[in-house]
Parts: C-alpha cells; sequence; structure tokens
C-alpha cells in the first residue's frame, strides 16, 4: 500500500516536472535590447514539484484513511434542510442589521454592497439556469444593457434613478426575450454558447459605438441615487439627506442607504422568485428542467415558458445593472467582461441550482473570498479558479444540494441530490 | 479582386488555426458531451510554451530551417498534450458521471487557472518575437495591389494538413481510433466490451491538447506576439466553429474554423476590424437559428 502510493506519488512529481519546467523554470523577460531573455528559476520548480510530490501522497493517505465515501442518506438531506430553516433567518437578520454591529465601517458595508450585488445577480439568473434549466453564459449582458440603459438616460435626460430602475429592468427584459426568441430551438450546449456570443456581441458594441457610450473610456458623472428627493452632498442645506433629518452630515449615510437598496433588491429578487416557483409558470419552469419533451407532451407552452424565465431572469439583472451604475458613478465594457458571467454561474452552480439559501452562502464565500484575499494581487484569480475547480469536485451538486418539492402530497421531503434530475442545459 | 485573393489566403490560414482547435472541443464534446472550457486556454499553453523553445533556439543560435520549427512543434505538443491530460485527471474525471454543469463550471474554473498561471508565471506582458520565416512569393503583381503568399502561411497550411492527415488516419485506421469512436456512441457499451474508456478519454483529451499546441505554435509564429489572454477569444472562437460544422463531427470543425476564419477576415477587409468578432458570432447565430445541428452536424434523436 505505501510502495503504491509513493509510486503514485512518484509519478505525480514527474508528471509536475513536466508541466513546471518549461513554464515554471523558464520565464521570458523582455531584456535591455527588446528582445526576449530567458531567466532560469529551478527553485520554483522544485518547491512545485515536492508540493505535488507531497500533496499526492497526502491526498492517498487521506483517501485510505476515510474509506470509501458513502452517498448522501436521506437523513442527512433531511438534516440539512433543517439546519437551513435556521441559517437562513440569521442570515438574513445579519444582513438587516450589518450598519449598526459596531465595528462595520466603510469598508465592510462595500464588501457588503458587493456581495449583496451577486447574491441579486445569482437569484436573478437562477430563474433561468436553476428552475427553467436554460444554461445561460451571457448573463452579464443583460446587467450591462440595465447599467448603460441607467447610464445613458441619467446623462441625457437627466431621468432620477427611481423612474431609471425600473426603465432598466424592463429594457434588459426586452433584451432577453430578443435573445430569448432565436435561441429558443437550441439544444444546451448550442444555447450555452449562443448567450456567450450574444454576451461578447453586446461588450464588443458597447466598446465601439463611441458616439453612444464612448467607448472604452465609459461613461462617468452618472447621478447618484436620491432618498425620495433628499441627496447626499455634505453640505448640510434642508434638501440634503443629513439637513432634512437634522444629523451630522457623513459620507457613510449613503453607503448605508446603498447597502439597504441592494439588500431590498436583492430581497425583491428572492420574494418574486420564491412566489413564482409554486405558481403554474414557475412548475411549468422546473418541469421544463427536468423533462422537455414530457413539458410538451403535457401541453405547455414551451415558448412562453423559457421567454418569461428569460425575460424576468434578464430583467433582475438589468436591475442590478442599474444599481451598479449609480453606486459607481462610473461604468465601462470593461466591467462585463465574460469572467463575470462565469462568476455569477459559478455562484448559482456551487451554491446548488435552484436553492436560494445556497447561493446567498456561495456568493458570501466566492466574493468574500476574493476580497479577504486581496494581497494577494495577481494570485488571486488563480487562487479563485482553483477554489472553483475544488468545490466542483469537492462537491459536484453545489453546497446546498437537495431540492425540497414545490408541490407536496401531505408530507414536505427532501430530495437527496442524487435524485434530481440534471437539467438539460 | 487581387485584394479578395489575399484575404482568402489570409482566411484560410487563419481558419486552419480555428480549425486545430475546434477539432478538440468537437473530439471532447463527441466523447463525453462537455464543453471543455479550458481548451482555449490550452492553445494559449502551447503557444506559450513554443515561445519558450523558440527563444531557448535563438539564444543557442539553432533557430533557424524547418528542423528548428519541427523541434519547436514537437516540445510544444508534448508539453502541451501534458497539460491536457493534467487538465483531464485533476478537473474532469472525478466529475465523470456527475450532472452535466459540474464539468463546464469546473472547465470555466480551468480556464481560469491556466490563464492566471501563465500570468504569474510568465509575466502580463505582451511576449514579442522576431519573424522566424520571413518572405513569400508574390502570387499577382499588378500595379494596384500585390497579393503575396508568405512562407509562413504555406507553412500553416502545410503543417495543418499534414497533422489533420495523420489525425484522420488516426481516427479511422487505429484501435485507439476505434475505441474513440465506440465511446462517443455509447461509453457504456463500449465499456462492457472491453474498451478501457478511461484511458481512451484520457488520450482523446492528449490528442486535442497537440492539435491546440500546432495550431499555439503556428499562430505564434505567424503573428509573432502572444500574451497569456489569447486563449480566450481563440477558444470562443474555435468552439463557435466546432458549432458551426456540427458538434460531435470532426471534418465539420475543419470547415466550420475555415468559415470562421474566412468571414473573420473578409469582414475585416471590406467592412470593419472593431467589429469582426461581432460578424463571426452573428453568423453563428443565423446558422443555428435555421440549421440547429450545425452544417454537418447530426441531428439529434429526442428519445423519450
Amino acid at each position: 500500500m505505501t510502495l503504491r502510493a509513493l509510486k503514485d506519488a512518484a509519478i505525480t512529481a514527474l508528471v509536475a516536472l513536466g508541466l513546471f519546467v518549461p513554464l515554471v523554470g523558464l520565464r521570458t523577460d523582455v531584456g535591455p535590447s527588446g528582445e526576449l531573455v530567458l531567466r532560469q528559476r529551478w527553485g520554483d520548480v522544485v518547491i512545485l514539484v515536492a508540493l505535488a510530490f507531497v500533496g499526492r501522497l497526502a491526498l492517498l493517505g487521506w483517501r485510505g484513511w476515510r474509506g470509501d465515501p458513502k452517498p448522501a442518506s436521506a437523513a442527512r438531506t433531511e438534516a440539512l434542510r433543517k439546519a437551513g430553516l435556521f441559517v437562513a433567518p440569521v442570515l438574513l437578520g445579519l444582513a438587516v442589521l450589518l450598519p449598526f454591529i459596531p465595528g462595520t465601517g466603510r469598508y465592510e458595508l462595500d464588501l457588503g454592497i458587493l456581495v449583496l450585488t451577486y447574491v441579486m445577480l445569482g437569484w436573478g439568473l437562477n430563474i433561468v439556469v436553476g428552475l427553467a434549466g436554460l444554461l445561460d453564459l451571457g448573463y452579464v449582458a443583460f446587467y450591462a444593457v440595465g447599467a448603460y440603459s441607467y447610464a445613458l438616460l441619467a446623462t441625457t435626460f437627466g431621468l432620477s434613478f427611481w423612474i431609471c430602475l425600473p426603465l432598466a429592468g424592463l429594457l434588459a427584459a426586452f433584451w432577453g426575450v430578443l435573445l430569448g426568441f432565436p435561441v429558443l430551438r437550441l439544444r444546451g450546449d448550442y444555447l450555452a454558447i449562443v448567450t456567450l456570443a450574444f454576451g461578447e456581441i453586446i461588450r464588443v458594441v458597447l466598446l465601439n459605438w463611441v458616439s453612444l457610450t464612448n467607448g472604452p473610456n465609459g461613461i462617468s458623472g452618472i447621478p447618484r441615487p436620491t432618498f425620495f428627493g433628499l441627496t447626499f452632498s455634505m453640505s448640510g442645506e434642508p434638501d440634503t439627506f443629513a439637513g432634512f433629518f437634522g444629523i451630522e452630515p457623513s459620507p457613510v449615510h449613503r453607503v448605508i442607504f446603498l447597502y439597504y437598496l441592494i439588500l431590498g433588491l436583492a430581497l425583491l429578487t428572492n420574494w418574486v422568485s420564491i412566489r413564482l416557483r409554486r405558481q403554474p409558470l414557475g412548475r411549468a419552469w422546473e418541469a421544463l428542467r427536468e423533462d422537455e419533451i414530457a413539458c410538451r407532451a403535457l401541453g405547455i407552452n414551451v415558448t412562453t415558458t423559457k421567454l418569461t424565465a428569460f425575460a424576468l431572469g434578464a430583467m433582475f439583472a438589468g436591475i442590478a445593472g442599474s444599481f451598479f451604475a449609480t453606486r459607481q458613478g462610473f461604468i465601462s465594457p470593461e466591467s462585463f467582461t465574460f469572467i463575470e458571467s462565469a462568476i455569477i454561474l459559478a455562484i448559482v452552480v456551487l451554491g446548488g441550482m435552484g436553492s436560494q439559501i445556497g447561493i446567498a452562502i456561495a456568493a458570501l464565500v466566492m466574493i468574500g473570498g476574493f476580497e479577504v484575499f486581496r494581497d494577494l494581487d495577481e494570485w488571486r484569480m488563480l487562487v479563485f479558479g482553483g477554489a472553483m475547480v475544488l468545490i466542483m469536485v469537492a462537491r459536484p451538486r453545489g453546497l446546498v444540494g437537495h431540492r425540497t418539492p414545490s408541490v407536496v402530497l401531505r408530507e414536505r421531503r427532501a430530495i437527496g441530490a442524487e435524485h434530481v434530475a440534471e437539467g438539460h442545459g | 479582386m487581387a485584394y479578395a485573393l489575399q484575404q482568402l489566403i489570409n482566411g484560410i490560414s487563419l481558419g486552419m488555426i480555428y480549425g486545430l482547435i475546434a477539432v478538440g472541443y468537437t473530439m471532447v464534446y463527441g466523447i463525453i458531451g462537455m464543453i471543455n472550457f479550458a481548451h482555449g486556454d490550452i492553445f494559449m499553453v502551447g503557444a506559450f510554451v513554443a515561445l519558450i523553445s523558440v527563444v531557448m533556439l535563438v539564444s543557442g543560435g539553432i533557430m533557424d530551417g524547418p528542423a528548428a520549427i519541427l523541434i519547436v512543434l514537437l516540445v510544444s505538443m508534448c508539453v502541451t498534450a501534458l497539460y491536457g491530460w493534467t487538465v483531464e485527471r485533476i478537473a474532469y474525471r472525478p466529475l465523470r458521471g456527475s450532472f452535466r454543469l459540474a464539468p463546464l463550471i469546473s472547465a470555466i474554473g480551468m480556464s481560469i487557472v491556466l490563464q492566471n498561471y501563465v500570468q504569474v508565471a510568465q509575466g502580463a506582458r505582451v511576449k514579442p518575437i522576431d519573424a522566424v520565416l520571413p518572405g513569400g512569393i508574390t502570387v499577382i503583381d499588378s500595379e494596384a495591389f500585390i497579393v503575396q503568399f508568405s512562407y509562413m502561411q504555406m507553412l500553416i497550411i502545410a503543417v495543418t494538413l499534414g497533422v489533420l492527415a495523420i489525425f484522420t488516419w488516426l481516427v479511422t485506421r487505429t484501435p485507439l481510433g476505434r475505441a474513440m469512436r465506440a465511446c462517443e456512441q455509447d461509453r457504456r457499451m463500449a465499456s462492457l466490451l472491453g474498451i478501457d474508456t478511461d484511458r481512451t478519454i484520457s488520450l482523446t483529451f492528449v490528442i486535442g491538447a497537440s492539435l491546440a499546441a500546432v495550431a499555439g505554435t503556428l499562430y505564434l509564429l505567424r503573428y509573432g506576439v502572444i500574451d497569456f489572454y489569447i486563449g480566450f477569444l481563440a477558444g470562443v472562437k474555435a468552439f463557435t466553429a466546432a458549432v458551426l460544422g456540427g458538434i460531435g463531427s470532426l471534418p465539420g470543425a475543419v470547415l466550420g474554423g475555415l468559415l470562421i476564419g474566412l468571414i473573420e477576415t473578409f469582414w475585416s477587409a471590406y467592412f470593419s476590424v472593431q467589429y469582426k468578432d461581432v460578424a463571426a458570432f452573428s453568423i453563428l447565430v443565423l446558422v443555428l437559428i435555421f440549421m440547429p445541428t450545425g452544417l454537418l452536424g447530426r441531428a439529434e434523436v429526442e428519445k423519450v
């Protein structure tokens, strides 16, 4: 056993040697005369190969010690579901109280806003991917549509944030339908690639239509939101938030306001999707995810069902986008690259598709973790990608893999992960 | 006319590169039904390994002649194949038999890892090299326009055709190819008949990665500059090519690659360079709407 493990680890080390010698051991740098020169770094290679050897040995040892993995039993699934009942209200309470918890500063609130934005996007995409089972790789396109809608409407026509918010949602939903129409006939992976292509098209257009979007320079000076017409300026005039309520002007007020705004928007998304799941439309989505042919045979209108999922998902992305625009005050096409779509999709899948609380936790872990590792600089994305692979390999069904049925006969039982149909993208 | 001919030559040589990458996508899709999202980055790794070997050969003073190019090609293929194998082993094999989105997310994660690994290991700056094979022959020399068929483009076409010929022989004539086709048709049945499916799938990744390495090497030699980000766009376009040709179909992938290359080149030449990606993707959307199975793909039979 130990001999075999050693041999296995030695092979791993050999593979690692092959992998790291060219790319790590020899680094190409631009030399003094503009030519590329090689810098040798054999020490790093030795460290990496040793790590691979030890890591493999540790993994084998751990596997031998743990024995064969047992499939999750129904009891464990049930226990998880029960725990979920407590976790959700606790998390919600924490989210509501966060601005008042002592020690919460500007940084924590900004991080909270960021996490909540991704929670909202995750919940929005969950309607498309988790409920309707349509794999969308270009979700960020609708986020971009929302952001640019608000930015352009506000800077060109001077419309207020509260008018633009639903408008941005509607515009994004309109784009969702527009994209949805042609792709309805496509099977899973074709759908994935077309949505990806659509996301890229939107970004390229935003980048190159300089007369409208100002191209790569982006749009700056986007108006900040107001609290029922009261601005958050520092002057302390009666028409400002601080002046009206007679409190000391502070830049934190706006951050707190934005925090509650995105919290409210995210909860709205959550509420709408939970509600819709119980209605015929939501049930049709889930039926569609499980088996499209059966759906058609039962007389469900597949076209409208898919289109509504696309439109609703897009609408929430659009609303989140206009929030993003007003929070940043500046947007450029750089914020809407494919990697954003990938992160949102990863949040949905890692959270366990269809599970609201799982998505919230996944967003907290991924985005929060991403911020915590800020000091790692260029290593950060490497760690992020590695974490994605690791979580997926360790828990392919996501953090919360079970599903609760939307419709029950007498008793509500959780469905174990292994029974959930795969959702043909 | 001369201008169009030049664009045709450029388009075909670009399309060949896309075709080589697309074959990797379509093979993996055919055999395990997943989008290998990291494949574009495998192509990028191939280009970087080629870059390193070129710089090494140049510093050794032996970077000329076909032998040097062959060495670069072989080194790149071997190392990149190892990367392809490792990616499959780490990120995809544990997820075999899992639900469909799991390997896709894992692949996206792997793509992020590869990109940032190369960025950390080799630096984020653009890497330029001198032209390895300058010059070419002049096909038409009218006063208005000179049509050039560069040696590099000839090399691309020759190498691609050669590699694809070997590859076709591998798939159609060898036991490995038969095993691959059997796995593609029915993996469970194939394993019941004594085919080591895990090994076959691994080899599929190895072959796909070496084709991507050829594409990466040719890309580096043709354009002379690479950075750690080239994999994404090339990967998306190659996947577009695979879908366009009908995913799962090997000749379709090459055909799709050629079409994407031609569309992109002609669009840049006659309309606008900025919107060339939009053109390629729009064609993809149009083809999928009117021919949902792609050009050479088989229509999927719906089983209830």
